[in-house]
Order: structure tokens, then C-alpha cells, then sequence
């Protein structure tokens, strides 16, 4: 088991350094930085002492050595755009969007899963195969629509929850975090149901057909013949044996949905990276998505490891080797 | 003294597009208690069926549409999904062909033999694992205490077989229906799965339904034997008779094909044709067209099981003729 984590562990590192490599090669070869950050009218001694100041005339190597290094301790720089560091950026926005997209996992397994459960049980059934049709609409909805449905009947015309911002904030260390106020609790419901709603039907479908593959199995047969009853059945022995897929998936949506909460955070002002990341790009602000794509890469990476590992908690055939 | 099982006149039925088809067409037989039936006929011919609809385990839409099971006394073919659940590892326990595919792979052998036993007896958790313990020494497992905990994927299959016996034995049950135990196997093993099964049957005081297509395995190991054809019982009897002096045309074909060790011969013997599909059986006895001995009869009149030579047989010949 040590062997095994120090294995994926290494992998894991290499990623990253191949990632920061590529970030680095944006960040110095993308156009010139010292062009960037002068303006027109400066001189050459003016641009010479920049460059040196960044240390663009140190080798291609250290340079890189450099760029990681910073990067490992969360030094990514500044901005172009408002020559803040791109940490601090990143730091007041990240916390934002890395709530929303938990609790919309949280919600997208809660009722995905079980969900997923009785359509395969009920297989047949009316309610089953209404349930499932009923998933076709759910994956079918861009998101930005369930949002603005979502704001429409909740915030506007029932006035119930906030339809936009973040609500109050309490801030933890360097954390800030909206579960803590019940302004903040409120407004996280809206966007993360929108981000969950294509996760719940993708949960449910997936759970549905391993469930169905894996209650036609042999030991599902020899467990009722040793007289399991049909609940433990279905929610002990076949339901574990169909955990592996439904992780990997939902460690891979963390990820994209990290990525991409884009659509989401626009739609309900969400402060999140998604924001932030819009903004880079429109004014080629090449700090902060190089940040942006080590960090992700990061989230990515560590995601990854998480499932291996939990592969092998579950999957007691995977921990040798 | 109530028998560990018995099955009178059971039919079972698959309702499907062209009509329905009679899986099971009055299957009559019974297990004695510390006694094995060998059950044995050719693929599909209602074998494994028996054993199913035994457990309550029949693939819908199969359904049981006529006959009665008891099992130790306890009428069983009326009873509901649930109350099924009860019977099942408590009164009758099941042994299936492949050991590799009946065990859980994610739960360790301890957990699904303590889940099992706490299922049908009142022990603790400490109480069970004691019993599990001692289960895995009956059926001659190594290491008991330290095998406990290990995963299905840790044993081999002949070890895997064993687990899966004591899994069927850990509700104590009075009949257990053994699915081809051996099939799988390798043919070392085979003859001590079949040994150990006899032994802990004997101990257990439980009857055995060995459902297998090997006649090498029913004549070493069982009691009795119930030979089936296309979903009818066409001669049961003790073992010795019914492999010696088969009554039926069909057994004495079964056993004519069967090499005797160390005989040189150039063809063995076979019977002419094919099981009829389900849907194809013939009028009159369902052997008829196969039959070397058939007579006119044969082609009108369904035999049903008479006393024959020490057992009974579903044959005409025994029933007024042929002709």
C-alpha cells in the first residue's frame, strides 16, 4: 500500500511538472513581457533593467527552475491587467468557486445515486421508466437556462432565495466561506442546484446501468440463495460493486465542473475563478492563466490520485501489486 | 420422519411471445434427510430448474404453475418474495457451479460468512465469527483463524468451494441444492469437493439435490438418483439400480455412452437425435422419436412414473406396453 502511494504519488508530480512546463512556456513566450508590461514610451535602459529584474536573461533552464519553484509556493506573479499578485486574485476568488462546485457534487450524489438505485431495481416499473425519461430533459437543458428558471420562479416570483452574489462571507485564515452565514447558505442554493441538475441525471444514469450489470451477477444470486434480503442486497452487496465507475466520474466532474463553472457564475454574479479567468482573457492578462491552468491542473491531478486511492480502499483486489 | 425436501408434481411455465412453454412438466421427487439426490439429464432438461424453483430463484418470467414444494415439512412455493428471503440459508442452502463468481469480491470471506450466520441465527458479531471460524475448519480449510480475513480473490477455486459450502451450511439448513458443484473444477479437486459435501451432509443431518451432468460424480456420491428428460422426471431410483438395471429406455442409453475404464472402443455409444426444444415436444412421450424401443403408444399416450424394476420410470414399457 506504501509502495502504491509513493507510485501514484511520483505520477502525480510528474504531471504537474510537465503542466507547469507548459504554463511557463505561455508565460515566457507568448509575447514578450517586458513589451507588456512597459509602456510605449519607456526607454531601453528602462526595458533592459526590467528584464533583468525578472531575470528574463538567466537560461532557459533556471528560468523554468524558477517558475516552479515559485509556483509550488503559490507565487505565481502579478497581473498585467491591476499589478496585484495573481495569488491574492486567485486566493479571493478560488474559495467561491471551490463551494459551489462541492456542494453541487454533494447534492448531484445525495440524489443522483439513489435515484439511480431504484430506477434499476424498479426496472419496468411506471415510476421507473417515467423517472428515467423524466433524466432525458435533465441532461438536455443548457445550464444557463435551468438558471435563469431557477432565478425566474425562486428569486423573482417567489422571492424565496437570493438569485445572485454570494450573500455574506466569514472569513477563515485565508479562506473565505459563505456556509457560515445564513445570507451565504441561501445563496449558494440556486447556482448549485443549476450546476447539479446535469450531475444528478449523469449520476443516476451511471449508477442505473452498473446497478443493472451488476444485479445480474453471479455472487448477486448466490447472496439471495444464502438469504440476504432484498434491501442489504441492493444497497450493500450490489451497490459497493458499482461505486468504482461512479467515483472516478465524480472526481472527474469536480474537475470540469472547477473548470468550467463559467456558465453558472455568470449567470448568477457568482465571485468565483470562472470570473476571474473571463477577465484574463479578454485582456490577454497572461499571468493569471497561467495561474489558472496550473491550479486546475493541480485540482485535476490531485482529483485523480484521490479516485486511485479510493479504488484501492474499495477494491481490496487492487492493493497488492 | 419429515423429508428434507419434497417436490410433487411441480410445472413451471415461461409465458413468452409464441405462447407458453412447460419448463417443467410435473416433476415428482424427494430428498431424505442425510440423503443425496443426484439429479442428472442433459443441458436443458429441466435440472437446474428443479433446483431453482426449489429456491425461490427462478428467472421471471418463469413462473411455478402448478405442483407443491415442501421443504422439512414447510410448504414453500406459495410464499412471497419476502418470506422466501427467510426460508432461503435457513432452510435450504444453495451450491453453485462456479466459485469464482459466487463470492462478493469486495467483502472479505469473514463478512459475508458473519452476515450470513447472524442473518439466521441470534449470535453477536464476536458469537458469528467464532462459528464462522469453525465452519471454514469444517469444510478443511488451513489457517482458519488468519483466512478469515482475507478477500474471495486470496483462495483458490477449490478453496473458493469450500467457502462457498460453508457459506451454504451456515444457516444450518435441512436441504441444500448443489448446482454442478464440481463442473468447474479441476478434476483433483472435484473429487474432494464431492467427498467433503457427503461427509458434512452426513454430520449435518442435511439432504442434498446434487444437480450435475457427470454420472462418474452421482455414482460415487449419491444416494439415489432422478434421471431427467425434457423437463420430466423419467426415472428415479437407488443409485446402483438405476446405473446397473435402467428401467428406462432414455438411462439406458445415458449410461450405454458412458466408457467403462480400461475398455478399448473404437465409438462410443450414443442415442440418435436431439433433446426436442421446449417448444417442439413431441405427442405422447417426449422420448418417443429417439427411442429404440418405441411402439405405437408411445406416440398417444404420456407416460407417467410407475414402480419399475427397484424405483419408478416414466416409460410405457413398464405401463401396459408399447404396443
Amino acid at each position: 500500500m506504501i509502495v502504491f502511494l509513493i507510485k501514484r504519488i511520483g505520477n502525480a508530480i510528474l504531471v504537474m511538472l510537465t503542466v507547469a512546463f507548459l504554463a511557463f512556456l505561455i508565460f515566457r513566450f507568448l509575447g514578450d513581457p517586458v513589451e507588456m508590461m512597459m509602456n510605449e514610451s519607456a526607454t531601453q535602459v528602462e526595458r533592459d533593467e526590467l528584464r533583468a529584474r525578472l531575470g528574463l536573461n538567466d537560461s532557459f533552464l533556471v528560468q523554468y527552475g524558477r517558475f516552479v519553484v515559485n509556483a509550488a509556493q503559490g507565487e505565481f506573479g502579478l497581473s498585467w491587467r491591476n499589478q496585484q499578485a495573481v495569488t491574492t486574485l486567485i486566493a479571493e476568488r478560488f474559495p467561491a468557486t471551490f463551494e459551489l462546485v462541492l456542494i453541487a457534487t454533494f447534492i448531484s450524489l445525495v440524489i443522483g445515486i439513489p435515484l439511480g438505485v431504484f430506477t434499476a431495481i424498479g426496472r419496468g416499473r411506471w415510476w421507473a421508466e417515467s423517472l428515467q425519461f423524466t433524466s432525458v430533459v435533465g441532461v438536455s437543458l443548457p445550464s444557463f437556462l435551468v438558471g435563469i428558471l431557477l432565478i425566474l420562479t425562486f428569486s423573482v416570483s417567489l422571492g424565496w432565495l437570493p438569485g445572485y452574489g454570494r450573500g455574506e462571507v466569514v472569513p477563515l485564515g485565508w479562506w473565505t466561506t459563505g456556509l457560515l452565514t445564513s445570507s451565504g447558505r441561501a445563496a449558494v442554493v440556486l447556482p448549485a442546484l443549476s450546476l447539479s441538475l446535469f450531475q444528478i441525471t449523469l449520476v443516476m444514469r451511471l449508477v442505473r446501468a452498473e446497478m443493472l450489470e451488476t444485479l445480474r451477477a453471479d455472487f448477486i444470486k448466490f447472496a439471495r440463495a444464502r438469504g440476504v434480503p432484498r434491501r442489504s442486497l441492493w444497497f450493500r452487496h450490489a451497490l459497493k460493486n458499482c461505486l468504482m465507475p461512479v467515483i472516478t466520474l465524480t472526481a472527474m466532474q469536480i474537475g470540469n465542473l472547477i473548470a468550467f463553472a463559467l456558465v453558472t457564475e455568470t449567470v448568477f454574479q457568482w465571485p468565483g475563478m470562472g470570473m476571474l479567468f473571463m477577465q484574463a482573457v479578454t485582456f490577454v492578462d497572461i499571468p493569471v492563466m497561467a495561474a489558472y491552468l496550473c491550479i486546475v491542473s493541480f485540482i485535476f491531478v490531485v482529483l485523480n490520485t484521490v479516485v486511485d486511492i479510493a479504488y484501492a480502499v474499495i477494491d481490496p483486489r487492487l492493493r497488492k501489486s | 420422519m419429515t423429508k428434507a425436501l419434497d417436490v410433487r408434481d411441480l410445472s413451471v411455465e415461461f409465458p413468452t411471445r409464441h405462447g407458453v412453454l412447460n419448463a417443467l412438466s410435473d416433476v415428482s421427487l424427494t430428498v431424505n434427510q442425510g440423503e443425496i439426490l443426484g439429479v442428472v439429464g442433459e443441458s436443458g432438461a429441466g435440472k437446474s430448474m428443479t433446483g431453482m424453483s426449489v429456491l425461490g430463484l427462478l428467472e421471471p418470467p418463469g413462473r411455478i404453475s402448478g405442483g407443491e414444494i415442501r421443504i422439512a415439512g414447510e410448504r414453500t412455493d406459495n410464499l412471497s418474495e419476502k418470506e422466501m428471503a427467510k426460508v432461503r440459508g435457513r432452510l435450504v442452502g444453495a451450491i453453485f457451479q462456479d466459485p469464482l463468481t459466487s463470492l462478493n469480491p469486495l467483502f472479505s470471506v469473514g463478512q459475508q460468512l458473519v452476515e450470513t450466520i447472524r442473518l439466521h441465527t441470534d449470535l453477536d458479531r464476536v458469537g458469528g465469527r467464532r462459528r464462522a471460524v469453525e465452519l471454514l475448519k469444517q469444510v478443511g480449510i488451513p489457517g482458519a483463524e488468519e483466512r478469515i480475513d482475507h478477500y474471495p480473490h486470496q483462495f483458490s477455486g477449490g478453496m473458493r468451494q469450500r467457502v462457498v459450502i460453508a457459506l451454504a451450511l451456515a444457516g444450518n439448513p435441512k436441504l441444500i441444492i448443489a448446482d454442478e458443484p464440481t463442473t468447474a473444477l479441476d478434476v483433483s479437486i472435484q473429487a474432494q469437493i464431492t467427498a467433503l459435501l457427503k461427509t458434512l451432509c452426513r454430520e449435518h443431518g442435511a439432504g442434498v439435490m446434487l444437480v450435475t451432468h457427470d454420472m462418474g460424480v452421482i455414482a460415487e456420491t449419491a444416494d439415489r438418483v432422478a434421471v431427467m428428460y425434457a423437463g420430466r422426471v423419467v426415472e428415479i431410483g437407488p443409485v446402483d439400480e438405476v446405473v446397473n438395471r435402467p428401467q428406462h429406455p432414455y438411462t439406458r442409453g445415458l449410461m450405454g455412452s458412458i466408457p467403462a475404464l480400461g475398455a478399448r472402443v473404437e465409438r462410443l455409444a450414443q442415442i440418435d437425435g436431439a433433446m426436442p426444444r421446449l417448444n417442439a415436444i413431441p405427442p405422447g412421450c417426449a422420448f418417443n422419436p429417439r427411442c429404440p424401443d418405441a411402439g405405437p403408444r408411445c406416440r398417444e399416450l404420456r407416460p407417467s412414473l410407475v414402480p419399475a424394476g427397484a424405483g419408478s420410470a416414466a416409460c410405457l414399457i413398464h405401463d401396459g406396453g408399447v404396443a
